[in-house]
């Protein structure tokens, strides 16, 4: 019997929540705001499955649920993403050194 | 584009979010971090227009919402005061949340578009995983909703109790759990409708009984919500980049409850199940009048000038004041003095976790002064001033020796080792936790009762 894609994805499932254990507890704790932001940024990869939504949307066909909620939820994920990436880029931008000169 | 190559890409993008967050390590690989997570999302998003041969009119509707989306989204980021961090982020999860409901509810309309069967007649796999991606989704956004509420002020962060409450949450759970079953047999719009709306439901039951002080674990517990929600959609749409995503948002948001939790020494149930953070400070009412030794400006700035090592100890308290850039200030003068400044944030200090940390580098410390409750705890034995601005809770020795108060087995700044403590509050009230704070009533304790910022602002003055 052939193996159910499904399983590989659980298989993918499973491992990625090892490695995002191990890579979230090296994450230092003064850095765990901006680990928030940008795993939300990056959730919002789920706008793949918006525009997924929307692309058999045609002239003919006039325009149905599903295209309409995938146009909402592409607009919706688009707010995170560039809110999150956005809003992590600024904070990290803030964390400097120690400068050696006198402070301005 | 094939469904190969596709896929190829799709993993390519997964790999660059690890690495993002991988990134997050050390504040100089951190901005690399954030431009491998940019990557790995335009990677996706182009991958995506590519693969599903969109159509024309489609593909300028798709911009559309990509723009209209991607500008509100950029103004907000750069709009927010950092201050608001917590409410921020407890928004955009409510979107992540709200996103996964939208797209499962597509799937569940168009299942040929996703390629995941027929109209009415969608593979049953299919449906537990859209099933269980949309009822997460949805108690993502209606919880991070309330959160948003309560963070922003606009609901009163007041745990809300009722007789019954956890039964009546069993029972939804209950039920939603028997509508997924039931949908997976015999699908039906009217089931998926109803799980949905069950599902918002328990979003708000969940979070209204969690009281203020609880919010870090709260917002990192959603957190976590929302990337279960992207894995379950990631699986309906057989999509890798969306299951390493959904993956590691949701053990990273389980990792920093989990942080929370140990911080307040609270266990995750007892938060889940709510309650606390109401006020029970008539439990300190009929307390003796103790003597307390209260000082001005003058002393604090007299005492720390000659002191040759500082802890700062900031909390909550100073973010709300505002305090955060003139404490920066004092921190210069009292270095240009020759005093050794350092910071000592504590786990929960702040509304989220680390927000603490942003909330200085803002006001331009540098982070390596800045240290974590682990590191810097055995300096304050040898330090001469501690400096509490806003915080109390986490200096209260009660926790290390009273194993009858609320916060016992907390861990602690041990502030209270320091030569003498400076302690800027307005008031003897007790914090969060409805606790007296002995520390106030010891001898080598000096209160300032003022504004956090106006006091900091007059020290800086008897400073110079």
């Amino acid at each position: 019997m052939e193996i159910d894609p499904f399983i590989f994805r659980l298989s993918i499932f499973v491992l990625s929540i090892f490695v995002g254990y191990y890579v979230v507890w090296s994450v230092t704790p003064s850095l765990h705001t901006p680990l928030m932001s940008v795993t939300n940024a990056i959730s919002s990869v789920i706008i793949v499955g918006a525009i997924i939504a929307v692309s058999d949307l045609s002239s003919e066909v006039s325009f149905n649920l599903s295209n309409t909620f995938g146009l909402i939820a592409t607009a919706l994920a688009a707010i995170n993403i560039f809110g999150g990436f956005l809003v992590t880029q600024r904070m990290l931008q803030m964390y400097k050194k120690r400068k050696k000169e006198k402070l301005k | 584009m094939t469904p190969n190559s596709a896929a190829s890409f799709y993993l390519i993008s997964g790999v660059l979010f690890i690495l993002a967050l991988r990134g997050l390590s050390s504040p100089e690989t951190s901005r690399q971090g954030n431009v491998f997570g940019i990557l790995g999302m335009v990677l996706a998003i182009v991958v995506t227009f590519l693969f599903v041969d969109i159509l024309s009119s489609s593909f300028i509707l798709t911009i559309c919402a990509l723009v209209i989306g991607g500008s509100i989204g950029t103004i907000i980021a750069l709009r927010i005061s950092m201050t608001a961090m917590p409410q921020l982020v407890a928004g955009f999860h409510s979107l992540v949340g709200l996103a996964a409901v939208l797209v499962a509810l597509s799937a569940f309309y168009s299942p040929e578009t996703f390629e995941i069967g027929t109209l009415n007649n969608i593979k049953k796999i299919s449906l537990v995983e859209m099933s269980i991606g949309a009822s997460i989704g949805a108690i993502t956004f209606t919880g991070s909703v309330i959160a948003f509420l309560k963070l922003q002020g606009l609901m009163s962060g007041a745990p809300i109790t009722f007789k019954g409450q956890h039964f009546i949450n069993l029972l939804i759970g209950i039920g939603i759990i028997s509508l997924i079953i039931y949908n997976t047999i015999n699908q039906s719009n009217y089931i998926f409708w109803l799980l949905i709306i069950s599902s918002f439901l328990i979003g708000i039951c969940l979070i209204i009984p969690i009281g203020g002080a609880d919010m870090p674990v709260v917002i990192s517990m959603l957190n976590s919500y929302s990337g279960w929600a992207a894995a379950g959609i990631g699986f309906t749409l057989e999509n890798t980049a969306l299951i390493i995503t959904g993956a590691l948002v949701g053990s990273s948001g389980a990792i920093l409850s989990y942080i929370m939790c140990k911080g307040m020494n609270r266990s995750f149930f007892s938060v889940i199940l709510g309650g606390f953070g109401e006020t029970n400070s008539t439990l300190q009412k009929n307390k003796d009048k103790k003597p307390v030794k209260s000082g001005n400006a003058e002393d604090a700035a007299f005492l720390m000038k000659n002191a040759s090592s500082v802890i700062i100890v900031p909390g909550y308290g100073m973010a709300v004041a505002q305090a955060q850039h003139v404490l920066r200030e004092m921190a210069d003068s009292l270095k240009k003095n020759g005093v050794k400044v350092s910071y000592a944030v504590h786990p929960v200090a702040g509304r989220m976790p680390g927000h603490m940390n942003v909330l200085l580098a803002e006001a331009n410390v540098p982070y390596d002064e800045v240290f974590e409750q682990e590191n810097i705890n055995s300096d304050f034995a040898s330090t001469d001033v501690a400096f509490v601005i806003g915080a109390n809770d986490v200096t209260n020795p009660v926790a290390k020796t009273d194993p009858q108060s609320p916060i016992y087995g907390m861990p602690i700044l041990d502030v209270e080792k320091s030569k003498s403590v400076l302690f800027v509050k307005r008031s003897l009230s007790p914090g969060y936790a409805g606790v007296d704070n002995e520390l106030f009533y010891r001898d080598n304790t000096l209160m300032l009762f003022a504004d956090a910022k106006k006091m900091t602002e007059e020290i800086v003055k008897n400073l110079k």
